[in-house]
């Protein structure tokens, strides 16, 4: 049992409970519930994730080289990640070195799937409430009705979205679930034609970050007074760093900092992720509590991200990406470290902006149209683990096989469960900050705040609880006896 | 050589001697789904969706080891004919683990191809979800069970064409499975000359080559006819629907 994070479960406290569920405009399902004490102040929130899925069991028994494809159909948003990951982990167990066209193509993969799954993020499921407003109409903040109020901006958005998306479908075939990517390389190379195509988007997709950037700094004057209260609390921060410090996505080492700027670990081979990170469950969620090992559980929350990696890494290769960050940093104060969870949008659309920047470069590069881009090899290693930068954080995968290449053990480590004791305390920050409990009701307002809460992680529930199903939301206030004292659904 | 004339779905076609139902369709391209039938090995009429119905009898044959006798009528696509063929489909599809989207040969499949033939929306019966193994000893090619249809293609292929007689069937009837000489991992198998024959023959995904990954599998079965041939009537010749 934590103190401050969960309630006692066996005392009896006079308290009441707010739910919240289902959440919507995230990717998977979940509930929401808030505890108040005898005075009916706020004093817990809890995030539950009520979906199972089972593929680190069911993946047990099936063939190595099957494992990107099985393991892409974990999510819809973001399959590249789970691709490339699982390729990489097959890479290991190959022991093989993949050729330098097969790796640019991969990195041009994986950027893609930032940028389509970003523009998503922000662009269809935050900007509704952005721009029309926290406190408008439920039924019309979503896409459409963005739509209505800003036809061309959300028109730009879309097709941001699509660029990322051709990325991968001209690449891969297919937008979704592509199995382009194997365990030595990838499985076709790329046509100078097709190159071309990919340029073309160029000028397009800049411009529409840069519009995406200045949205979001009006946003951020609009609701200054509010943004101080959405999860303003300082965690680690974890994430890939390239060699030298940069901002990474593909390859590259564990770095660890604090919500004050000190480096708690850095230079992590992501292969011992398992020395470093646990996984804690509790009984209320089928979302795993990952924690830092050294500061133990719940201590050792940490956050993964957009947020974490614009805070960690030294600089960003890209210029106008870079100059961005330095705008990012400014809003730290005297930290250095920007703390606030609602940053989280705004260190996306530098992530967007660096991801098309770095497409183009890619694109230019003369080897990525090279023809050399699949190592063979048959079983040399018995463990194998890949790493990458998803779009919600770092995403391990980590199989053990025996010789014959047949899965023994599977571990999935997934970005949003990285975010998972995070999440619970912006929600519980949120409702403290916004629920009168003397009331004893749930109004509009504080299901919109809560919900947006949520959403600065963009939490993908369907890939990190290896969940099924749509994503509603739910909020119940509960007293302590267990008795519901209010409950939305949406 | 005797010639018979019969009829099938209204067309008056001539058959040699010896000719089955199927094969004077498939020279008259008329279509018969099939699944166990490959033109090279021998006939088996195990999985029966080359089922025809033959005028003046209430039961249905199947095209690919019945023969045609004078005067005889025989329709090749009822309303009858085309349910239990969806039927029979529904039955492979229940009875194994086939799961198309993270499959080798996704995309490249025949029991996927049937089932968009007969317009297999969804399937009637529960599935089973039978726990079947996957041998993957040896060291080119794996056998996956779950997928397999049981059509007998790569024990006839390696019987018949490999005189090598690895594969063979055991247990009795939903537990029926493929195995390597005496039920041992194939990678043992002493038989076995990996020339991987079966692999081609394999219809669905059960067997592959070892390193493939989903939708990557692509079978060629058309080479058997060119063996047989070659080794029968001392013909080297493959034809331009065979280099297609």
């Amino acid at each position: 049992m934590v103190e401050g994070l969960y309630y006692k479960r066996n005392e009896k406290i006079m308290s009441k409970m707010i739910t919240i569920s289902p959440v919507t405009r995230i990717e998977g399902h979940a509930k929401i519930t808030i505890q108040l004490d005898d005075n009916n102040d706020v004093i817990d929130a809890r995030f539950h994730v009520n979906e199972f899925r089972g593929f680190e069991k069911f993946t047990e028994g099936r063939l190595l080289w099957e494992m990107p494809g099985i393991t892409s159909r974990i999510c819809g948003i973001c399959p590249a990640s789970h691709l490339v990951t699982s390729a990489k982990a097959g890479d290991d167990i190959l022991a093989v070195e993949i050729p330098e066209t097969a790796e640019k193509l991969r990195r041009l993969l994986t950027l893609a799937q930032w940028l389509q799954s970003h523009a998503l993020s922000f662009f269809h499921l935050s900007s509704p409430d952005f721009l029309l407003g926290f406190d408008s109409d439920p039924a019309t903040r979503n896409v459409f009705g963005l739509i209505a109020a800003d036809k061309e901006f959300t028109k730009r958005g879309i097709r941001l979205r699509k660029f990322g998306q051709e990325i991968i479908e001209i690449l891969g075939g297919r937008r979704i679930h592509t199995p382009w990517t194997v365990p030595g390389g990838v499985r076709e190379p790329l046509e100078l034609a097709k190159r071309d195509q990919m340029l073309t988007w160029i000028p397009e997709a800049r411009e529409t970050v840069g519009l995406a950037l200045d949205a979001l700094k009006k946003i951020h004057k609009k609701y200054a007074k509010e943004i101080p209260e959405f999860g303003n609390f300082r965690t680690l921060l974890v994430g890939l760093v390239s060699k030298d410090g940069g901002l990474e996505y593909y390859d590259g080492l564990l770095r660890i900092k604090d919500g004050n700027d000190n480096t708690i670990a850095d230079k992590i081979e992501p292969k011992k992720y398992f020395e470093h990170f646990g996984e804690a469950v509790e009984p209320w969620s089928y979302l795993k509590f990952p924690y830092y090992k050294p500061f133990d559980y719940p201590k050792g929350m940490y956050r993964v991200g957009p947020l974490a990696r614009v805070n960690i890494c030294d600089y960003i290769e890209t210029p106008l990406a870079e100059a961005e960050r330095k705008i990012f940093k400014s809003l730290s104060g005297n930290v250095n470290v920007v703390n606030n969870s609602f940053y989280y949008h705004y260190a996306r659309c530098i992530e967007m902006l660096f991801a098309v920047e770095k497409i183009e470069m890619l694109l230019k590069d003369p080897a990525i149209l090279g023809l050399t881009i699949r190592a063979q090899a048959s079983i040399n290693r018995l463990e194998g683990i890949g790493c990458t930068e998803a779009p919600r954080g770092v995403l391990f995968h980590h199989y053990h096989v025996n010789k014959d290449g047949v899965i023994q053990k599977a571990n999935l480590l997934i970005a949003t469960a990285q975010n998972n004791l995070a999440m619970n305390r912006t929600v519980r920050q949120i409702a403290s900050y916004f629920i009168d409990g003397k009331k004893g009701k749930i109004t509009e307002g504080i299901l919109n705040r809560v919900e947006a809460g949520i959403r600065c992680y963009d939490p993908c529930l369907s890939c990190s609880t290896h969940a099924l199903g749509q994503m509603p939301l739910h909020v119940e206030l509960l007293s302590a006896g267990g008795e519901v004292l209010d409950e939305v659904r949406r | 050589m005797s010639v018979i004339t019969f009829t099938i779905d209204g067309e008056q076609y001539s058959a040699k001697e010896g000719d089955t139902i199927l094969q004077v369709a498939r020279d008259n391209k008329i279509p018969i789904p099939t699944l166990c039938y490959l033109e090279g090995l021998s006939t088996f009429g195990a999985c029966r969706l080359c089922v025809v119905e033959i005028e003046g009898s209430p039961k249905l044959f199947p095209a690919c080891t019945t023969k045609p006798t004078e005067s005889m009528v025989v329709r090749t696509s009822t309303d009858k004919l085309k349910k239990y063929r969806r039927m029979i489909v529904e039955l492979l599809a229940s009875e194994g683990n086939h799961q198309c989207a993270v499959c080798v040969v996704n995309g490249h499949c025949e029991l996927q191809d049937l089932a968009y033939e007969v317009e297999l929306d969804h399937v009637r019966f529960p599935y089973l979800f039978p726990k079947k193994s996957l041998d993957a000893t040896h060291k080119d090619f794996v056998i996956d069970r779950n997928r397999c249809v049981l059509c007998t293609r790569c024990v006839r292929v390696c019987h018949e064409v490999e005189a090598a007689h690895v594969w063979d069937i055991a247990g009795r009837g939903i537990d029926c499975e493929i195995i390597a000489d005496l039920n041992q991992p194939w990678g043992t198998s002493p038989s076995c000359t990996s020339c991987g024959k079966c692999v081609r023959v394999c219809p669905t995904g059960a067997l592959f080559d070892k390193g493939a990954a989903v939708g990557e599998m692509q079978k060629e079965s058309g080479f058997i006819k060119f063996i047989v041939n070659a080794r029968n009537k001392h013909e080297w010749v493959r034809t331009a629907h065979e280099e297609e």
